[in-house]
């Protein structure tokens, strides 16, 4: 029995969290947000992009939970980059759905290709929003489309099938959307019988995207939280006031211990989350909602607390610590938010009647 | 990541689970101590390696090598039947560890055998009314006259004081030694004259604790765990024990599960309370945190068998796992409404008024056995690092 992280699984975090340290530090996340950029060629150049392309296609074929620690990575250094969609949620599409993806497998395991997820569809259509198809063609908007910036779309509609979107197909219209996180794109797609490729009519493959996709998430959600209790508990060993540390106070400590008892378990649960999704599937889905869900309730909390714990420099630009809360928050609306997640868990357990 | 123990081990949890079945009916289902039945079944376990598992023979137990795996295959497979798994208390639970550290081997001899069987029953005397959360600056007094210590003060939270045959107690032999330095771990008889109890009933309407007053008692001066002066150290290897038995993942697991079957039961206005979906949501979140605990307590387990230690994960175990398990408790009483305030003789009670005695109970282990409070300031001070409170200067 091992319940832990592997020593391969040491290294990729090292050498990831390595990276990141420099391409994305808080300076230089705030350059990136202003122009838009990424870090994706430099994670490319780490094999990031190759982690879940099966090793038929050129890939590296790991884990999910592999996965889990490099989004971990990506959160705690607010790193702009699409790797939710174009390393997680289009590779296990396209290998839960099968058939040959060999072309498409190769451009985004090294990087070439981006991708961008629009499954709303899935699992709860806005108002103003929706997607029908009609053999290969869609037509209808998607709102929030995750990784914006991208070369081709992964697209749910209304039957929970599964398509592909060239960005440069006929008849689509894109129009990218200003959110409070700017270390993500993210944007509207509007198909007027625009041409697709259907990959999947199994509901079986979007619950696999969309479990996979939510364990990034809660991953991310997982790196960000843990950053801003590490930056709140060395702020309060700095900061003094009435002629001592503000962290020897009760009142501040208690914070920051209410955060790390909240947000432990959230690391063993992330873990198990990610290996239940590829060897335990009768309780894939079930966990990945409640992690999801579990994740974006304590990450929420985290980031109101340490905000408080810096007192009037946690609301600034100049600390930056909202770059972490904006991403908290991202990641908990996107793919399902707690309540949404939570009844699906039932449902998953037939709770529901 | 490997979640199974491996084939020997199933081999172990299939003998084990063998051993449950055929041997369920002579189980006891009450909790009176010292009855036959009681005594027979605790027997029966430590020859089986059941309980006692890892103490010597020598000392009355099974004597089998350390093996967290299988003490924790034990654990689930007589929690998951529902059998009883042996006598607990604080005798067993927590002097017999503090004995086979530091204890004589005389001592050894004396107690751990008889407590293991059952046949000597403990209480602890270590909270006083004037030392809760800091109990280091207790003032019960151990004064030597010749061969005897001569004991006063009093003591309160001693549960089972009552039926206890023994005390293992905290006193100050060494009045002019700063508060943690003066402090000596004595064991004696509470038949000895000078003991007196005055039971202490609690909010769930038992009297679980007792307030223990002592006048002149005289223990043998040998009766001492440890030297003098050393009692705060023995101690405090015994809280390590005690806390790591509260807030235990998988029984609020079991729990959650009655939990789950009260909502497929109960109903309001001919709906079951599973079927509304704003109890529904309540009951999701304490599944999520349950499953949060449950794999933290995996990654707990696993850092032990590699010797590498969870910290943190360990030290937010007390804090998390009794505030979820009141919630948890209350939640059931909140889908019940009205019939949650069954209590005692009530006819319309559900499930023996489990809940509503649980909830309450799970308040007093958020503040017995170190508050909530004093579990924060360890985690913020010994988990991340952070500064002390400075200390008050004596009012003089």
């Amino acid at each position: 029995m091992e319940f832990g992280l592997s020593e391969e699984q040491n290294l990729l975090q090292r050498s990831v969290n390595g990276f990141l340290d420099n391409a994305s530090s808080l300076e230089k996340v705030r350059a990136l947000a202003e122009d838009g950029g990424d870090v994706w060629p430099g994670l490319s150049e780490l094999g990031v992009p190759a982690l879940l392309v099966p090793e038929s296609a050129g890939g590296l074929g790991l884990s999910t939970l592999d996965a889990a620690i490099v989004a971990e990575a990506l959160g705690a250094h607010t790193a702009p980059a699409p790797f939710v969609s174009s390393a997680v949620m289009l590779p296990v599409a396209l290998r839960s759905a099968g058939g040959d993806h060999d072309s498409l497998f190769a451009d985004l395991a090294s990087g070439a290709v981006r991708a961008g997820c629009a499954l709303a569809d899935g699992y709860g259509t806005r108002a103003g929003s929706g997607i029908t198809s009609n053999g290969d063609s869609l037509s209808g908007t998607a709102l929030y489309v995750l990784d914006f910036d991208a070369d081709v779309y992964l697209v749910a509609d209304n039957q929970q099938a599964l398509f592909l979107v060239d960005k440069d197909a006929a008849n689509l219209s894109a129009q990218s959307l200003t959110t409070i996180d700017k270390t993500r794109s993210t944007g509207e797609l509007t198909f007027s019988a625009t041409p697709a490729q259907r990959i999947s009519d199994d509901p079986a493959v979007l619950q696999a995207v969309l479990d996979a996709g939510r364990i990034m998430l809660a991953a991310d959600t997982l790196g960000a939280a843990q950053e801003m209790l590490d930056q709140a508990v060395e702020y309060a060993k700095q900061r003094e006031q009435f002629n001592r540390p503000i962290g020897s106070f009760q009142a501040v400590k208690h914070m920051c211990a209410e955060m790390a008892a909240g947000l432990e378990p959230c690391r063993a649960m992330v873990w198990f989350a990610a290996h239940a999704l590829d060897t335990l599937p009768d309780q894939a889905t079930m966990t990945a909602c409640h992690t999801k869900a579990h994740l974006s309730e304590v990450g929420k909390f985290i980031a109101k607390t340490s905000t408080e714990v810096h007192g009037g420099m946690g609301f600034t630009d100049l600390v930056g610590l909202h770059y972490w809360f904006k991403r908290i928050g991202f990641n908990r609306q996107l793919l399902g938010a707690p309540e949404l997640l939570r009844e699906e868990a039932a449902r998953a357990q037939q709770l529901v009647a | 990541m490997d979640l199974s123990y491996g084939p020997e081990y199933e081999v172990f949890r299939e003998e084990t689970r063998e051993f449950i079945n055929s041997h369920r009916d002579q189980a006891p289902r009450g909790q009176g101590m010292k009855s036959p039945e009681v005594l027979n079944w605790q027997k029966l376990l430590i020859e089986n390696g059941y309980a006692a598992r890892t103490i010597p023979k020598a000392y009355g137990g099974y004597g089998a090598q350390p093996d967290i795996l299988k003490s924790r295959i034990i654990a689930e497979e007589f929690a998951s039947a529902q059998v009883n798994s042996g006598l607990g208390g604080q005798g067993i639970s927590m002097l017999v560890p503090t004995l086979l550290e530091v204890g004589t081997e005389e001592q050894k001899q004396q107690f751990i055998g008889p407590t293991l069987r059952g046949e000597m029953v403990w209480c602890q005397g270590y909270s006083e009314p004037g030392a809760g959360s800091d109990l280091a600056s207790l003032r019960t007094a151990a004064v030597l006259e010749g061969d005897e210590w001569v004991v006063n003060g009093q003591k309160i939270w001693t549960s089972t004081a009552q039926h206890a045959d023994w005390i293992f107690c905290l006193v100050r032999t060494e009045p002019d030694a700063p508060k943690h330095k003066g402090i000596s771990f004595l064991l004696f008889e509470m038949s000895t004259p000078g003991i007196e109890i005055r039971p202490l009933v609690d909010m769930t309407g038992v009297a679980n604790f007792n307030e223990t007053f002592f006048t002149d008692v005289r223990v043998p001066k040998h009766q001492i765990v440890g030297e003098r002066g050393q009692g705060w150290m023995v101690a405090n290897a015994i809280l390590g024990h005690e806390r790591d038995s509260l807030g235990n993942p998988n029984v609020t697991l079991s729990r959650l599960n009655s939990l789950m079957e009260l909502m497929k039961t109960e109903t309001i206005a001919g709906e079951r309370l599973i079927d509304n979906p704003i109890y529904r949501d309540r009951l999701m979140q304490i599944q999520g945190r349950v499953m949060a605990l449950q794999c933290n307590d995996l990654r707990v387990l696993s850092s032990r068998l590699n010797n590498t230690d969870a910290r943190l994960a360990r030290m937010i175990v007390k804090l998390q796992g009794t505030e979820l398990r009141h919630d948890l408790e209350g939640l059931a009483i909140d889908v019940m409404g009205e019939m949650g305030l069954a209590y005692a003789d009530n006819p319309h009670l559900r499930d023996r008024g489990s809940w509503q005695s649980q909830y309450m109970y799970y308040l007093g282990l958020i503040i017995g056995g170190g508050t909530s409070q004093i579990q924060k300031n360890i985690i913020s001070e010994r988990g991340l690092d952070m500064p002390r409170e400075p200390k008050v200067e004596k009012a003089s």
